[in-house]
């Protein structure tokens, strides 16, 4: 008899253990809360650390769910241990059993206008880097007029007490070089900066697009965290920041600031996740069971854990994650 | 007598010899000096630091490498506006020390 597991959420990681749960013999069900699939990755345009199109792969991840029984516009507004498993009361009015539930809730981006020195909302030429993404995507916005200076913010939310969030979002720096050597592409003449703390090139090919960013976009990355940001008389953007290599103040006038926004726990599971019995870590994402042979596996038994809702992750992070808590799963649903 | 030439002293920070006495008496009252992860964001915003040398993040270093006169002379010029303090990702208490 085939099994239903519970999938909450229909991003990258819900869409990926579906189908390997499929693949297994398994009968996943997703429940997405928004009206599509594809969770953030959908928002993207492309991907690092090589230009590849973000759409081609979510594309094929949609292709590969299609036949998976999704709810869309749906969120478990209750779930109950019962001896058979689990029994999961969605906000449409349905009930679903399964014999084990996947949280594959992912993350929410910070929001930038807590770090309101950084004039996000204030100032009008502050966006974010998703907003930048949406940009390349649609090459729609008002805010980005042909610009000349530009810079970039790295660990916005991240590795900051100030906000609560001492973690580093690890995709954000990767990111950020992505996004100046898309931003070189757009606007040949303008000059992009990036500040960092530490560049943090963790995966393979990542070095390699910091040459690049260097080489052949000559991208500037200046040492230094920006600390403030006004508006001069014409309503460019006064940055300030040190630059800590040269052990001196800066000051820049720029037409555009880019924030690299972490990523912080979806909070709109906290209900599910306490009912489920499943804690936060230290940084406020779930605890899974262990670091190191338990990533995907939970302290409560038949619930497990992928992607970023345990911890900020990278795509390939993500899918490896889905894979794995699908072989959890079907090792747990076999051996019960 | 006068050959001419002489031997210039060594630029090395001499870590075998520094004396951390300052830092370490610093460092029990505010765990918080060894938190510093060099942002600078405590000199970029810094309101004495606009007009002189001053900088936080660099006075740490110099107690760290044995430079405990250039820091104190660089100390001075803390006029106490606690903006530093705001902008810490690390919560550091600097104003404090000065």
């Amino acid at each position: 008899m085939k099994e239903n597991i519970i999938i909450i959420g229909g991003g990258a990681a819900g869409m990926e253990a579906a189908t390997q749960l499929q693949k297994l013999g398994l009968t996943p069900v997703i429940i997405e809360k928004s009206n599509a699939l594809g969770g953030h990755i959908a928002q993207w345009d492309k991907l690092f650390p090589a230009f590849h199109n973000a759409k081609d792969v979510v594309s094929k991840m949609f292709d590969n769910v299609k036949d998976i029984k999704t709810y869309l516009n749906t969120e478990v507004t209750d779930i109950q241990r019962n001896a058979d498993g689990f029994h999961a009361v969605l906000s449409n009015g349905e009930a679903i059993d399964g014999k084990a539930v996947v949280l594959a809730t992912g993350f929410d981006l910070f929001k930038a206008e807590r770090k309101q020195e950084y004039g996000y909302g204030i100032y009008n030429n502050v966006i974010t880097s998703l907003e930048l993404e949406k940009f390349f995507r649609t090459r729609k916005d008002e805010r980005i007029n042909n610009p000349k200076k530009i810079g970039f913010v790295h660990c916005v939310g991240a590795r900051d007490v100030k906000v609560g969030n001492t973690y580093c979002s690890k995709v954000c720096c990767t990111t950020a070089l992505k996004q100046a050597c898309e931003m070189k592409e757009v606007f040949p003449e303008a000059e992009v900066y990036t500040f960092y703390m530490d560049l943090r090139m963790f995966g393979p090919g990542y070095e390699d697009l910091y040459l690049k960013t260097q080489k052949d976009y000559d991208v500037k990355c200046i040492r230094g965290r920006v600390c403030e940001v006004s508006e001069d008389m014409d309503g460019r953007l006064v940055i300030k920041a040190e630059d800590t290599l040269f052990g001196k103040p800066l000051r820049m006038t720029l037409d555009l600031l880019v924030l690299m926004c972490s990523m912080e726990k979806n909070k709109s599971i906290d209900k599910i996740q306490r009912q489920l019995g499943i804690e936060n870590n230290s940084d406020g994402f779930m605890q899974n069971r262990d670091m190191y042979l338990g990533m995907n596996d939970s302290k409560q038994e038949g619930v497990f854990v992928a992607g970023t809702c345990t911890a900020p992750k990278s795509l390939p992070d993500t899918i490896g994650e889905a894979r794995s808590v699908a072989v959890e799963v079907f090792n747990y649903v076999n051996n019960k | 007598m006068d050959f001419g030439f002489c031997l210039s002293p060594s630029s090395h920070v001499k870590m075998d010899s520094v004396d951390l006495t300052t830092f370490n008496r610093l460092k029990e009252t505010n765990p918080d000096v060894n938190t510093c992860i060099a942002c600078g964001s405590c000199t970029a915003t810094c309101t004495a630091g606009n007009f002189t040398e001053m900088s936080f993040r660099r006075i740490l270093l110099m107690l760290q490498r044995g430079k405990e006169e250039e820091a104190k002379k660089m100390i001075q010029r803390c006029m106490l506006c606690g903006k530093c303090t705001l902008v810490c990702p690390r919560v550091s208490t600097f104003v404090r020390f000065c």
